[in-house]
């Protein structure tokens, strides 16, 4: 459905795109995740023609998105990153503003935005400035939906949406997948990789890794543990200190690390850590074995990609 | 598909007005103001001159000079303050900022005028206030030269000349209304048709509209137009205010022929539109639309249309500058012709001028407007 | 009378008892209790419109309690704000750095405004960078920061004049993976020092470093406990899970 080969984008020095390429199937929700500056949004631009990329072709249905804007212009749905829908206008007048632009009615697809809609609905009234941020990207929703486009875009859709409004977002575009509608979203938690069918890790203008999120966990080469005791702080640095440290970073109320011996039993360099951690006095210790998840993937891509970028340079 | 795309261009128009109407002071400033600028300018910023305190030196005291002096005197302009012998204490008296002008006869006045032509008048003001000591001085001089005129049909021919505005031709009562409305009415059009255009498409560049529109059938062309009727409406209303207004409020006659009028502001409010467009393609936010238009449009016609400031006395540099602008021409075809009362004929000039702007503005700013966003 | 609960109170930053705020006759903050050890790292949770905001504005000073009263680092909340707003720093959601300033010009900046002298400003200047491992970066205009390191650099600033406690108001999500664990560290080096750092987020994943956390749901306290034990209770594999089961009570949509 849609085909990318080499894009390469420049805004003066900063390349906020180097050489991407990926192929997203019909009908498949494609995650795209990385944090800010990676290059997310000026990708999506480009696949929705808003700009221009400096080198390299995509195709969208086959429609080229420099010859044939007008296509796929017509034939797609885009969500821009920021709350882009009239704040001035109310929640009625917004769709109603849409649907006319895309030469279309509220009712000819109001089966693909009814669940929405329905929560919107005892605000039709409200002006969109007034809306919760998980009700305006609902209301956004619905508008980039209404003229049921073949490919829809969404650039970060659950940014400052609340944990709740986030499920029930998420939710929905499973259900558009179901109608048929081949999805790109692109998010900066990495919490939501799981939503996806797959998902193409970014950073820094480039893909890290692109995947099912269950293949980009099962390639985690590194046993992952995670430890805890009652003063974290103190733990952390201690934890760097051992010397058989490969990395150790901070996961929420656990900390997470690898060892450097990999060849070294289980129970050994548990052992061995857990005694060094008690000589340290450490209380209500605890260290277990547990599975990577696509945060700590992207860590570990982000730091072998920054040592091979690093390598040609040493020796130029 | 005809009739769907113009549905489209319609709730596109709708939610333009939304715009406008929500905002209570947009609105408000919007109606209000060609009223407010019509008042300041028509009433409080008058370059009328009403009892100006002028000083005589008067060596000559003959028959001419008396005559002079008593038509200024029963003038409404000027009151003579009172004479004085010599040309030292009216250094003091401006200083004392009670006189607006001293008149200063030569010497044998009358007995020169008839004789050797060697008649001279000299008006002295307070350059401190240049538009006032204008005023002033075209005013006497005015009254001078119609001294001169009703000698003219009494006597033999005048050997010495003076110079006479022409303005004061066509404004007998040289009231300073005539003056004001063709200036008020470039400035509302150009202010709602250029400044407003721009500011509300920059409006949607600012808050990430624009990124949905163009990604959506809609063409170019459809966003430019219905972004910029509501406008063109909204100028109509603002031009039928300003007209009523002058005839009724400040009795300034339509001297011409309104549709011609009509037909002039039409032309100018696309130039206006074009220049709008234009700049919105330039700026991406509302604050540097604001400013740009600002700048660039408002200052240069408030100050060289000659409504304020009288563009004969600015340098060659400003002469040239307010030949380019627009709003000038614009003006200068009002004032032929709601004024002076002239035909199409008087002003084909400026037509062709405003229309060639016009052509080139459009062609412009639709080739400039990006179906991107870079 | 003070001085017998003197000693219990040295070590609490904040003691709020039935904090209430209400705007006519909406109650954004209802009648809330709650206390912050010294060296904390506390977490206020909530949806948008749960009343974090309000509450946190009322901690600083901001803004007057309707009723019930809270002492923030020793200052009553309702006649103090002149003191407290001395003794507490505050990290906008935003981070108030001046982009088109130098990295060293917005610390001389913010120090100055907290009448920190000359030999102040410098050593804490010189401290801070050499912190955040900012040397290179003294001269260096904010605007060419990295998301990740603006946020360093703004939470840092926030803490120049070594306040009791500081406030972190609802911190932007997108940082890269990495910059956010360098984020957290530098959290918990300040609590260690003994600051005491308060946080509101709808973030949920950020909640987790918290040594305790406080969910609001529609202006009430919901749930007050370490991640660890909220976990446990309402037996969630995440904070996400339990904040999804309790704030399912809220009434109040918007």
């Amino acid at each position: 459905m849609i085909k990318v080969e080499h894009i390469a984008k420049k805004y003066g020095k900063v390349e906020a795109l180097q050489d991407i390429s990926f192929e997203v199937e019909a009908g498949e929700i494609y995650g795209i995740i990385g944090p800010d500056g990676a290059g997310k949004t000026t990708l999506f631009r480009i696949l929705t023609t808003l700009i221009l990329a400096d080198k390299g072709n995509a195709c969208l249905n086959g429609w080229d998105v420099r010859k044939d804007y007008r296509l796929i212009r017509n034939n797609i749905g885009y969500m821009p990153g920021r709350f882009s829908l009239y704040q001035d206008l109310s929640v009625e007048e917004n769709l109603q503003f849409f649907a006319s632009i895309f030469k279309t009615r509220i009712e000819t697809n109001y089966h693909l935005i009814k669940d929405i809609y329905q929560q919107l609905a005892p605000f039709k009234k409200r002006r969109a400035g007034a809306l919760s941020g998980g009700m305006k990207q609902k209301l956004a929703l619905c508008c980039a939906l209404i003229h049921k486009p073949l490919i829809l875009f969404l650039d970060e859709p659950t940014t400052g949406v609340d944990p709740v409004s986030r499920k029930e977002l998420w939710d929905l575009l499973k259900q558009l997948k179901a109608e048929g509608i081949t999805l790109v979203v692109s998010t900066s938690y990495m919490d939501e990789a799981g939503r996806c069918d797959r998902i193409a890790l970014m950073l820094k203008g480039h893909f890290l890794s692109v995947d099912t999120p269950q293949n980009i966990v099962n390639h985690y080469t590194d046993d992952l543990w995670a430890v805890s005791s009652c003063n974290m702080s103190k733990l952390l640095t201690d934890l760097k200190n051992y010397p058989a440290m490969k990395s150790c970073y901070a996961f929420g109320d656990v900390h997470h690390i690898s060892l450097q011996q990999q060849a070294t039993a289980y129970t050994t360099s548990q052992q061995a850590l857990q005694t060094y951690l008690e000589n340290l006095h450490h209380n209500e210790l605890s260290i277990r074995k547990i599975e990577a998840s696509i945060e700590d993937c992207f860590m570990e891509l982000a730091a072998r990609s920054s040592l091979e970028n690093k390598k040609p340079k040493q020796y130029v | 598909m005809y009739t769907n795309r113009f549905s489209t261009f319609l709730s596109f128009v709708r939610k333009e007005c939304y715009h406008i109407f929500r905002d209570r002071w947009t609105t408000i400033i919007l109606l209000i103001m060609p009223v407010l600028m019509i008042i300041l300018f028509g009433f409080a910023i008058s370059t009328e001159v009403k009892n100006a305190h002028i000083v005589v030196l008067d060596p000559s005291q003959d028959a001419a000079t008396h005559a002079i002096v008593n038509k200024l005197a029963t003038s409404e302009y000027f009151t003579i303050d009172r004479y004085v012998y010599d040309l030292k204490e009216i250094d003091a008296l401006f200083k004392k900022d009670k006189i607006g002008m001293c008149i200063v006869f030569s010497e044998r006045f009358y007995e020169n005028m008839m004789h050797s032509g060697d008649a001279h008048i000299q008006l002295i003001a307070d350059g401190s206030d240049p538009n006032y000591a204008y005023t002033l001085t075209q005013y006497a001089t005015a009254l001078i030269s119609t001294y001169q005129q009703e000698n003219l049909f009494q006597n033999i021919k005048l050997p010495y000349q003076i110079q006479t505005d022409i303005k004061m031709l066509y404004n007998p009562t040289l009231k300073g209304a005539y003056n004001t409305v063709p200036g008020v009415l470039g400035m509302v059009l150009m202010l709602i048709c250029a400044m407003m255009t721009s500011i509300s498409i920059a409006r949607e560049k600012e808050m990430g509209n624009m990124e949905i529109l163009l990604v959506s059938p809609l063409k170019p062309i459809t966003i430019i137009l219905s972004k910029t009727v509501p406008y063109i409406i909204l100028s109509f209303i603002n031009f039928a205010t300003i007209l009523l207004l002058s005839v009724f409020a400040l009795k300034v006659p339509i001297a011409g022929s309104l549709g011609l009028i009509i037909l002039i502001s039409c032309i100018f409010i696309f130039v206006s539109l074009a220049l709008g467009l234009l700049i919105s393609t330039l700026v991406n936010t509302q604050m540097v639309a604001m400013l740009i238009s600002g700048v660039v449009l408002m200052f240069p016609v408030i100050l060289l249309s000659g409504m304020i400031f009288p563009v004969e006395s600015m340098g060659v540099f400003f002469q040239w500058l307010a030949k380019i602008l627009p709003a000038n021409w614009y003006i200068a075809a009002i004032r032929k012709v709601m004024i002076q009362g002239l035909g199409i004929t008087s002003v084909v000039k400026e037509i062709i001028v405003l229309l060639s702007m016009a052509v080139v503005l459009i062609a412009v700013s639709i080739k400039k407007f990006k179906v991107r966003i870079e | 009378m003070y001085k017998e609960t003197h000693t219990h109170e040295e070590h609490l930053s904040i003691v709020a008892q039935g904090l209430t705020k209400r705007f006519g006759s909406f109650t954004a903050v209802d009648n809330i209790s709650f206390n912050v050890k010294k060296g904390e790292i506390f977490g206020f949770l909530g949806a948008n419109g749960a009343g974090k905001t309000t509450a946190m504005k009322m901690l600083c000073g901001l803004s007057k309690p309707t009723s019930g009263n809270a002492t923030v680092a020793g200052f009553d909340v309702s006649t103090q704000s002149e003191q407290i707003k001395k003794n507490i720093g505050y990290m906008s959601q935003k981070f108030a750095l001046y982009e088109d300033l130098k990295v060293w010009e917005n610390m001389r900046l913010y120090a100055g405004i907290y009448g920190l002298n000359d030999n102040e400003i410098k050593s804490r200047t010189d401290e801070i960078l050499q912190q955040l491992d900012f040397q290179n970066e003294r001269n260096t205009l904010v605007k060419a920061l990295p998301l990740g390191w603006k946020q360093k650099l703004a939470f840092s600033i926030s803490i120049i004049h070594q306040p009791d406690i500081v406030f972190l108001d609802e911190p932007t999500g997108g940082v890269d993976p990495a910059a956010r664990r360098q984020f957290w560290e530098l959290i918990y080096q300040t609590a260690d020092k003994g600051i005491t750092v308060t946080r509101t987020t709808h973030y949920m994943d950020e909640a987790e470093y918290c040594n305790r956390i406080c969910i609001l749901v529609d202006g009430k306290i919901v749930a007050l406990d370490s991640p660890k034990q909220l976990k446990e209770t309402y037996s969630a594999q995440n904070i996400d899970e339990v904040f999804r089961l309790l704030a399912r009570k809220a009434i109040r949509n918007q």
